[in-house]
């Protein structure tokens, strides 16, 4: 399963030169006795990236995009050299939506590969099933798509957004500007749309929102007849009150939701939709001028208009050789994750996990749309928050966002269990540091 | 802000009725104002900018607020100048009315957000009150009646006045009524009065109202009227809401016969446990993409038509490629249901990852023709033409397979094999050619139920696999080997699955349809519909 891929637009003669070496290595090896040390060597001139994104099965539909964007970053960086004068080697595995599967192929690429650093994860299933693996092996996550917070490890780089990144503005924002006065939470059936549904419910409380003003729904994974929800939420919203409904309804069923809706002719100026898990590449499979106005919360939007965002697009596209293709949120959640390991090694002056990991936090690296994010010492970043409009061309336009940037909160203010929480690995070297006791929680969890 | 818009809106309105459209000409300099305001791209200015021109009495301020609401109005931020795209495709500036020959290419849309697009409909409501086309009256009266603007009343009485249309005279007569309700000057028996014109119209839209009314002060006569007449609605609504959940049923039961009517074929009446049925289906869907997609880049005009033609080639592709699976794989594996399910099982995953690797991973975009798209009202309850017609079709499909099992000599081939395979071959069946047959007919349904899927989920690789549990359940459930066993089953867990899902939810709904079917087994293991004699024994 295991493909070392050797990026034939990139080096051409790398992989022959490659071979021609270590032969001549592991030949001077035999002289002097030491073979397998000098054949290990051998791979010292190239960095090695592991790339553990589903290529098959449920979540291939969303993460083989982000193994192209690893594999672009690394074409990129190659063509500017590399690191350090190294050229970096992306080790990609399908661990094929099998969640122990993660597990196995995240021990295969630390041991095995001995890759310096690992891109990867979709699901927070995926990732809860890495961690022990990583942290017992000592290496480094980069996890690049928007979660439910609750988590710090110091082997793991978090370059998507927390619950106070996306979820939280996206409900001031119909509060305030679409003066909301009832809610339906509705999600699929798993922990990120739980512990979010959580942490907004609390947050909405707090603003004084009645519990009889907020439905909550969870729905299965893959779930197509919506026609009974749509219908609950038409009843719900037609209570006198401004409704809207928050979707963390996550992949697949997604289409079917919005055709619904389409259908049942619930308009966007009647009861807007808020999605955080629909992004560009989720709506190029929907005809969206039915859902004109419904919003979605993210970091990034294809849209945005800057020099950076520009470029980013048009060499994404030269590289995945389609003018059509899409960029999105997790997208540049990889590239600002991938830009952070490569100036953090470079401060470092190494890839040994420990000293990258203590180089990472306060490093900077430009986002996409005009701001220069940083790494914090709970391992999340600055992002701004943008809201942006469902357009007929499966774009979305922007109508609001954050003034600057907003720090990822690694615990959620509005969880009882987790208010007084706080990660830092610098100071405290600590994830879980209880501000109120002032003890630390236990390494990690 | 709301409110300095009714203001303006007001002023507007009798300025819109004192003056016929079309004798007083555009007064120069606030209406340009206005217009250029569309050029800074601020929704705040674009908002003032609704409101100038609506009050303006200017001929244009219908059409470019149209515009606007349709993307047509175009604004270049270098020179601020704002143009407007007619219906016939040319071009006019917005602010003089003058016609020119192209829009720069920086000119881009002018931007709206939702709260832009009620204030457009509330300036256009408006004006179209007493638009020449009835329906069009009626869509304005329904917005008079859901903003029920006090302001409106005097404009909305002399519409109705002038009504002779039946529907709008009704809507207008509602209109009056929620006006009344929520006007304060408003005497106790005018409200009553209104609230009996309410409870008549007796829709959510009412009770939204009725119970919008609980929050403001009221005379307790009002007051308690209105509650009853709230009790009636939701009394009503509850009987409309089994209805409404049968029709869910119904159509959730068409689109499991549909999915399942192929396996069927393949694991009913021949045994083969085809664990890659789901992937016919999505090859079916593919083929819909496919067809839609030729149409789209080469004939348009078409479009409408692409399910009509993408139903023989699903067909055609599935059931081919279902003969091909039953000659290489399939024919080797008859009586060992272990191997044969392992065997499909793999074929599945290879189709899947065939299908991800031509056409991506990604969902592909299958439309919607127009004679799909949208709903109408049955009484309280909405339905979507998609799955009206969907329902339609899967009967059609049943009807028309078992007529062909019944009638064809092929249909009697087919049951004779099953039937006695040794006996059938005998009278000089080839028995092998008719394996193959029925294995690519229940394929080729599977594509045919793909066409149809197509247009309510997904078209991805894993389309197929959020089917197969379901069919298999459906023909487990109705009976192995008999086709109305699975039109019963189909329709039966549909419904129960509609009714339990407003109580116990989705997630626990579909856990207690799965344990309902294994009691079920338990007492009865051949399903609803038993085969019985000497058949099921070969």
């Amino acid at each position: 399963m295991t493909t070392n891929l050797t990026h034939a637009i990139a080096r051409p003669g790398l992989a022959k030169g490659l071979t021609r070496r270590s032969w001549m290595a592991a030949t001077a090896g035999l002289v002097i006795g030491l073979s397998a040390f000098s054949s290990a060597k051998a791979a010292d001139d190239t960095i090695k990236v592991g790339v553990l994104h589903s290529l098959s099965g449920t979540m291939a539909i969303s993460e083989t995009t982000l193994k192209d964007t690893v594999l672009f970053m690394i074409d990129e960086q190659n063509k500017k050299g590399g690191v350090m004068g190294k050229k970096l080697e992306a080790v990609v595995v399908d661990p094929a939506s099998n969640w122990p599967l993660f597990a196995e192929k995240a021990r295969e690429l630390i041991t095995k590969d001995k890759v310096a650093v690992v891109f990867g994860c979709w699901t927070s299933v995926s990732r809860k099933s890495v961690l022990p693996v990583f942290k017992e092996l000592n290496s480094i996550l980069f996890y690049p798509v928007q979660y439910e917070g609750e988590e710090s490890e110091r082997n793991v780089f978090y370059t998507g957004a927390a619950p106070n990144q996306q979820a939280i503005p996206a409900v001031d924002y119909l509060m305030k500007d679409e003066k909301v006065k009832r809610w339906v939470l509705a999600g699929t059936d798993y922990v990120y749309p739980r512990t979010t549904n959580k942490v907004l419910e609390a947050y909405l409380k707090s603003k004084g929102v009645k519990q009889e003003d907020i439905m909550i729904n969870y729905t299965p994974f893959g779930h197509s007849d919506w026609q009974t929800i749509v219908a609950d939420i038409k009843k719900f919203g037609s209570a006198g009150k401004k409704t809207a409904v928050v979707s963390t309804i996550n992949g697949d069923a997604n289409v079917p939701f919005y055709k619904e809706l389409g259908n049942q002719g619930i308009k966007a100026k009647d009861i807007p939709v808020v999605a955080f898990s629909v992004g560009e590449e989720e709506l190029a499979g929907i005809d969206t001028k039915p859902l004109l106005g419904h919003l979605a919360a993210w970091n990034y939007f294809e849209s945005i208009k800057t020099p950076a965002n520009d470029k980013f697009i048009k060499e994404w596209q030269a590289f995945t050789k389609n003018p059509k293709r899409v960029t999105n949120d997790p997208m540049e959640a990889t590239y600002i994750g991938f830009n952070m390991w490569v100036k953090a090694v470079e401060k470092a002056k190494s890839i040994e996990p420990d000293k990258v990991i203590d180089a990472l936090p306060g490093i900077e690296a430009a986002n996409l749309t005009g701001g220069t994010s940083k790494m914090l010492p709970n391992h999340h970043i600055t992002k701004p928050v943008f809201i942006g409009e469902i357009k007929g061309n499966g774009q979305f336009d922007v109508v609001w966002k954050t003034p600057g940037l907003v720090a990822g909160d690694a615990w959620s203010k509005e969880l009882e269990g987790s208010k007084d929480l706080i990660g830092d690995w610098v100071g405290k070297k600590c994830g879980n540091y209880n501000t109120k006791t002032n003890k630390c929680g236990g390494q990690g969890s | 802000m709301p409110i300095n818009l009714v203001e303006r809106f007001r002023t507007f309105l009798f300025a819109f009725v004192l003056i016929a459209a079309s004798a007083i000409p555009a007064l120069a300099g606030p209406f340009e104002d206005a217009v250029a305001k569309f050029a800074n791209d601020e929704f705040s200015d674009t908002d003032e900018a609704v409101g100038e021109i609506a009050t303006s009495g200017n001929p244009q301020a219908f059409a470019i607020i149209s515009a606007l609401q349709d993307g047509r109005l175009l604004a270049d931020p270098d020179s601020k100048k704002v143009y407007l795209t007619q219906a016939d495709g040319k071009s006019i500036d917005a602010a003089t009315g003058a016609s020119v020959a192209s829009v720069p290419d920086s000119a881009v849309a002018v931007r709206l957000n939702n709260r832009l697009r009620r204030t457009i409909d509330a300036a256009l409501g408006g004006l179209t009150l007493m638009s020449p086309d009835p329906a069009k009256r009626v869509q304005a009266a329904q917005s008079v009646f859901k903003t029920h603007d006090a302001a409106m009343l005097p404009v909305v009485d002399q519409a109705l006045e002038k009504e002779t249309d039946k529907k709008a005279k009704q809507a207008f007569v509602e209109a009056r009524a929620a006006i009344l309700l929520f006007k304060e000057d408003a005497t106790d028996a005018e409200k009553i009065e209104s609230i009996a014109v309410i409870k008549l119209r007796g829709d959510q839209e009412a009770l939204a109202l009725l119970t919008g009314l609980a929050g403001a002060e009221q005379s307790i006569v009002v007051s308690r009227s209105a509650a009853s007449a709230t009790t009636a609605i939701q009394s009503r609504q509850t009987l409309w809401s089994i209805a409404q959940n049968a029709w869910y049923g119904l159509s959730l039961g068409s689109v499991l016969l549909l999915a399942a009517i192929g396996l069927a074929i393949t694991f009913g009446v021949m045994g083969v446990i085809n664990m890659a049925h789901g992937e016919m289906v999505m090859i079916g869907a593919y083929v819909t993409f496919g067809v839609q997609e030729i149409i789209r880049t080469s004939y348009p005009g078409l479009f409408d038509y692409s399910l009509l033609m993408a139903v023989p080639l699903a067909f055609l592709i599935a059931g081919l490629l279902g003969i091909v699976i039953e000659r290489t794989i399939i024919r080797f594996l008859y009586g060992r249901p272990l191997e044969t399910l392992l065997a499909t099982w793999g074929l599945s995953l290879v189709l899947q990852q065939a299908v991800r690797t031509m056409f991506g991973p990604t969902n592909r975009e299958v439309g919607n023709p127009s004679w799909m798209s949208g709903a109408f009202e049955l009484g309280q309850i909405t339905i979507t033409y998609n799955r009206l017609w969907i329902l339609c079709f899967t009967l059609a499909v049943f009807a028309i397979l078992l007529a062909m099992l019944r009638y064809s000599s092929i249909g009697l081939e087919m049951r004779a094999v099953t039937q006695n395979r040794r006996m059938a071959a005998s009278m000089g069946i080839a028995t092998s050619r008719v394996d193959a047959l029925t294995f690519g007919l229940g394929s080729g349904i599977a594509g045919i139920a793909g066409v149809a899927l197509s247009q309510i989920d997904n078209v991805s690789p894993n389309l197929g696999q959020s089917y197969i549990i379901d069919s298999f359940m459906v023909v487990v459930f109705g009976g192995v080997g008999n086709l109305w066993g699975t039109l019963v089953g189909a329709f039966t867990l549909g419904i129960a699955n509609k009714f339990l899902e407003p109580v116990a939810g989705a997630v626990l709904g579909k856990i207690a349809i799965l344990v309902l079917i294994i009691l079920f087994i338990q007492k009865r293991p051949r399903g609803l519909f038993a085969l019985k004699g000497r058949a099921i024994e070969a």
